[in-house]
């Protein structure tokens, strides 16, 4: 069923309006112009005015264009063919080989009924401190690094990506740099998991819009695999760039914003892809990691503001470390009264440490005199940072767990830490450590 | 229902339909997409042979020219024997057996009736032929958990009824009449076990509404002492993400001192409905020994699910409760978080291209967030019984800025404001209520006097911290010092309190008033404090004495010992043995 309308009475931004009859919302379309075919999708009817949002932008569209539409809503295929490959970010093949036609699934479906949900609760070990014993990982959550520009944040997503040990991964990039993409690649060629890899890969250079698609085709495709009781695992970066291609079409839809040019349904845009991270009841899960940057380092800028109150928590990375304030895991109590007793003592007291040693830090920096107390605190805090925070610190929670106590032991007396007494009884080092700073 | 309309516009969840029939302002209507499926949809606009309706599913598939229906009901909840323990998404579909019949997924467009009608239920009748009633008026009863659960004149009938019939004693489903009765001008009526109720309409059938003051213990100690919410009030946490708001909620569904709690979780985390269904079941309510999930109604909109259901979750959730208060029970609704519903508003007034007023909110925001509020409150019933509903609600703002027009909208009818602060919650003091920026108009389990020192020595402690920063310790006298340790100690031993620990997370209120009774026994007494080091070590002693305290559960050895050690401590006025 094919029906060419050749009435495009509007373009602008990456917007098009054509009149047609018969046309489904959010249906799927192909345009053809003199730069090439894009795909468009419906996302608005009046009468038989429909507008459409075009992946590819409009540059070079003119009003004797043709629009066909497809009759249907974005679709992927679903098949194990998909993995190892490499697709752009309107889902044809990015690495020369075939495209794929088989059975296809819809893109950007219902949501879970949340009774079928099982509570999260595998560990998922990462050798970083800061993640393991203060912002525990479990599977199925779903968690951005927050980071300024110029921050590793995609190495980090990928070092943590690959020790989630997943059955499949999938990578969904948007406006990705090249460098990253093949930054990507090589971890995962190294790690020898590219065979079990799939990914969606929009960069940079390519148009704003095309990136709305690829959060939708990555979750859709990994909670198929994770249905099939696969552990998935679904990388997004960044999803900054993702909010913005939405800011993009919303104005040119001459919506009103919220805040700073943003739609308001950014919250519940965001939330829907998000919410597809999830721990399936008798199947498998789907674990979703990724990136948000934060333009000016703000934390309150509408993106990372929003996508804060979805997430299950937030890797805030400044500076080359995972901050300890900031930074979050709200599954971690799921996981962390499993591990060892003193989990939750040593994860509490460490931090509100870290907190009155920071304190102290300001007083110093101000010019006043440090009590012998503010110096214990300058103490703590410069071996934490150095044994726990560093980044390239890569060790077990236990081992990380007894660091902490040596630097504890080493700098305080237990009732100076605030740690319960019947964990300190049980855990205080007999000796104080060795000097390891 | 016949065809009335046809759609001419589809934009995100907004349809306009025509329609050549009258249409009812808040009725319900059923867009029918080609595949036969039909979407529930609430008409909010009329012009002319126009109608705006906002559809409650994702409308991807709809075209111009699709029928809809219209059916001139409103959007009702049902209500009825069988509430309790149930979840329900935001229109009160069942979730669980939604999820048996049509599997993983939330297909638009597959409803199912929220009370089983194949479930009975005991009736035991009290009314008698030729009796008089009025709406609300008992005709007999059903048990319901452990309650006894009237059966009554439908709310919704006007005037006066008179039993024409009532059936014996016996199992009924909740569609089974039970009575016949006889209006004014001869109309008849039958009455079942269940009946609806339109969710956007207060429902309050009493003799008066009383002024609440009897305090709602929720065993959190911040709360029950410095901030307190009673039996019938309203109160909200707004708080940055990650500050605690849900943690907070949850702690107080499952500890407070209430008869029914119903949870709306409207536009927030599934996972967090999800640990919710998975831990309530195997709780018990200390009250009665039974499973804390007989006492709760969940209605869960999550933010993934369509948004415009989002608004209707939260009003089927407070007829919900206020369903229950009318049986002269105590209900306590939450809601997290107000904010989803106000922006579920706000996409909804910018599809229907409304002037828009602060941060693109509409300009009734505030009207409406006073409505909801005021739904709350607690009232006396025709029977002379008492029963109140208490709300509470998260907001979320943006950026964690409390000057938003929801915050704010908020802070003008609530009676108690419990603010969350991202500096307590960073330095991992929870419950991360701001002990003073917070507030309370009611009473709570202290004496006004009490909590007035509390607050003070709080007030004096941070602002003898802030001249700390300016001056130094060293500017310090040792009094101001102590003043600010023995807040600190109060801060760390009374208002923090581990929400993962099964002795601390909840204290009756009995245990609150001795701790805070022996914490201020503490600061009272003359502590030899020889210089600042020395103070502080004192009040680090006393600090760790009372968080091992807390820990202990009460009638037990361990709680004597670490009690009788503060005592000894405090006689010795803090000097080491
Ligand atoms: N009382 C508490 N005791 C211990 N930890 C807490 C407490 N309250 C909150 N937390 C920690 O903070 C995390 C976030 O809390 P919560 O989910 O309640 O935040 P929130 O304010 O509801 O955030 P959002 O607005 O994003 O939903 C929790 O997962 C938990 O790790
Ligand atoms: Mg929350």
């Amino acid at each position: 069923m094919r029906k060419y309308h050749d009435e495009i009475t509007r373009v602008a931004g990456a917007v098009v309006e054509v009149t047609a009859r018969g046309v489904a919302y959010e249906d799927l379309a192909v345009l053809d112009t003199r730069l090439g075919t894009s795909l468009a999708q419906v996302i608005r009817v009046e009468g038989d005015h429909v507008t459409l949002q075009v992946f590819a932008g409009t540059q070079g569209v003119s009003t004797i264009d043709r629009i066909r539409f497809l009759g249907r809503p974005m679709q992927v295929p679903f098949t194990k063919n998909l993995l190892g490959r490499i697709f752009d970010g309107s889902g044809k093949p990015r690495d020369g080989r075939c495209e794929l036609h088989d059975d296809v699934i819809d893109v950007g479906g219902p949501s879970v009924n949340p009774v079928i949900r099982r509570m999260p609760d595998k560990m998922v070990r990462t050798g970083i401190p800061m993640i393991d014993v203060f912002n525990t990982l479990v599977e199925s959550q779903k968690l951005p690094i927050f980071a300024p520009a110029g921050e590793p944040y995609n190495r980090l997503l990928s070092r943590i990506g690959l020790q989630a040990d997943a059955d499949v991964i999938v990578l969904g990039g948007i406006g990705l740099r090249h460098d990253d993409y093949l930054m990507f690649r090589k971890a995962f060629e190294e790690h020898g998991v590219l065979h079990r890899t799939i990914m969606f890969v929009h960069t940079a250079s390519e148009p704003t819009v095309e990136a709305l698609l690829v959060p939708d085709l990555a979750l859709a495709v990994g909670e198929a695999f994770a249905l099939q009781k696969n552990r998935v695992l679904v990388l997004l970066s960044d999803m900054t760039a993702f909010s913005d291609a939405l800011k993009e079409v919303a104005i040119t839809m001459e919506q009103i914003p919220s805040n700073r040019g943003y739609p308001g349904d950014l919250y519940s845009q965001l939330a829907k892809r998000y919410e597809k991270a999830v721990d399936f009841e008798h199947s498998g899960s789907l674990t979703v990691l990724s990136v948000t940057t934060m333009p000016g380092d703000d934390v309150t800028h509408p993106v990372p503001d929003n996508t804060g109150y979805i997430t299950e928590g937030q890797l805030y990375l400044r500076g080359g470390r995972i901050e300890p304030f900031g930074s979050l895991s709200r599954l971690k109590q799921r996981v962390n009264g499993k591990t060892r007793d003193d989990h939750r003592a040593i994860m509490d007291a460490c931090i509100q440490l870290y907190a009155a040693c920071l304190e102290a830090r300001e007083k110093r920096s101000m010019g006043f005199e440090m009590s012998p107390w503010d110096s214990k605190l300058l103490s703590y805090g410069e071996r934490f940072e150095k044994q726990i925070m560093d980044l390239s610190v890569d060790i077990s929670l236990e081992s990380a767990l007894d660091t902490c106590w040596g630097i504890l032991s080493a700098c305080f007396e237990p009732a100076e830490t605030g740690i319960l007494r019947r964990i300190a009884e049980r855990h205080w080092p007999a000796e104080k450590p060795a000097e390891a700073v | 229902m016949s065809e009335t309309g046809r759609i001419a516009a589809v934009f995100g969840n907004m349809v306009t339909a025509h329609v050549d029939t009258f249409a009812v302002l808040n009725s319900v209507a059923y867009c029918r997409r080609r595949d036969g499926t039909r979407l529930l949809a609430e008409i909010i606009r009329i012009s002319g042979d126009a109608v705006d309706l906002q559809v409650f599913e994702e409308t991807r598939g709809l075209r111009v020219g699709d029928p809809v229906e219209l059916t001139g009901n409103l959007v009702e909840a049902q209500l009825g024997p069988g509430l309790l323990g149930r979840i329900y998404d935001g229109l009160q579909n069942p979730l669980p057996e939604l999820a048996a019949k049509h599997g993983t997924h939330l297909l638009p467009g597959r409803y199912l009736p929220p009370l089983d009608p194949q479930t009975t239920w005991r009736f035991t009748p009290s009314a008698s032929v030729g009796q008089k009633l009025r709406a609300g008026g008992a005709l007999g009863h059903v048990t319901e958990h452990v309650f006894e659960h009237p059966i009554c004149v439908p709310f919704g009938w006007r005037g006066s009824w008179t039993v024409e019939a009532i059936t014996s004693p016996g199992d009924y489903g909740c569609d089974a009449r039970v009575a016949v009765l006889r209006g004014e001008e001869d109309i008849r009526r039958e009455a079942t076990l269940c009946q609806r109720w339109p969710v956007k309409v207060p429902l309050c059938v009493c003799d008066e509404r009383l002024l609440p003051t009897e305090p709602l213990v929720t065993k959190i100690r911040i709360v029950d002492t410095l901030f307190p919410v009673v039996k019938g009030g309203t109160y909200c946490i707004p708080g940055p993400f990650g500050a605690g708001k849900t943690v907070l909620q949850h702690i107080t569904s499952r500890h407070a001192e209430i008869d029914v709690v119903v949870i709306a979780a409207c536009g927030e985390r599934a996972g967090e409905v999800v640990e919710l269904l998975r831990e309530f079941p195997e709780l018990t309510d200390p009250r009665d020994g039974q499973s804390l999930m007989k006492r709760t109604i969940i209605i869960c909109n999550t933010s993934s699910m369509p948004v415009a259901a989002r608004e209707a979750s939260v009003y089927t959730a407070v007829t919900l409760a206020e369903y229950y208060r009318q049986m002269g029970l105590n209900v306590l609704l939450l809601a997290d978080s107000t904010s989803r519903w106000a922006q579920a508003l706000r996409e909804l007034s910018g599809r229907l291209e409304e002037i828009p007023g602060e941060e693109a909110f509409p300009a009734y925001l505030e009207s409406r967030i006073a409505n909801f509020y005021e739904r709350a409150g607690a009232i006396r019933l025709h029977d002379g019984r008492v029963g109140s509903l208490t709300i509470g609600g998260t907001v979320s703002p943006a950026g964690g800025n409390f000057e938003e027009p929801v915050t704010q909208g908020t802070l003008k009818v609530v009676g108690a404001f419990h603010g969350l602060s991202r500096a307590r919650s960073d330095a991992r003091r929870y419950p991360a209520i701001d002990p003073i920026e917070s507030w309370s108009t009611y009473e709570g389990i202290i004496s006004q006097e009490a909590r007035v020192r509390a607050v003070r020595l709080l007030k004096d402690g941070n602002e003898i911290k802030q001249m700390m920063a300016v001056v130094g310790e060293e500017g310090t006298g040792i009094d101001d010092f102590a003043t600010m340790l023995a807040a600190e100690l109060f801060d760390a031993v009374f208002l923090q309190q581990n929400a993962f620990d099964d002795v601390d997370a909840a204290s009756d209120a009995s245990r609150q008033r001795l701790v805070f009774d022996k914490v201020f026994e503490l600061i009272d007494a003359q502590l030899v404090l020889d210089n600042k080091e020395h103070a502080r070590a004192v009040f680090v002693q006393a600090t760790e004495m009372f968080k091992h305290w807390n820990y202990e559960a009460p009638q037990t050895p361990g709680f004597d010992q670490a009690l009788a050690e503060i005592d000894d401590f405090i006689g010795r006025g803090g000097r080491t043995l």
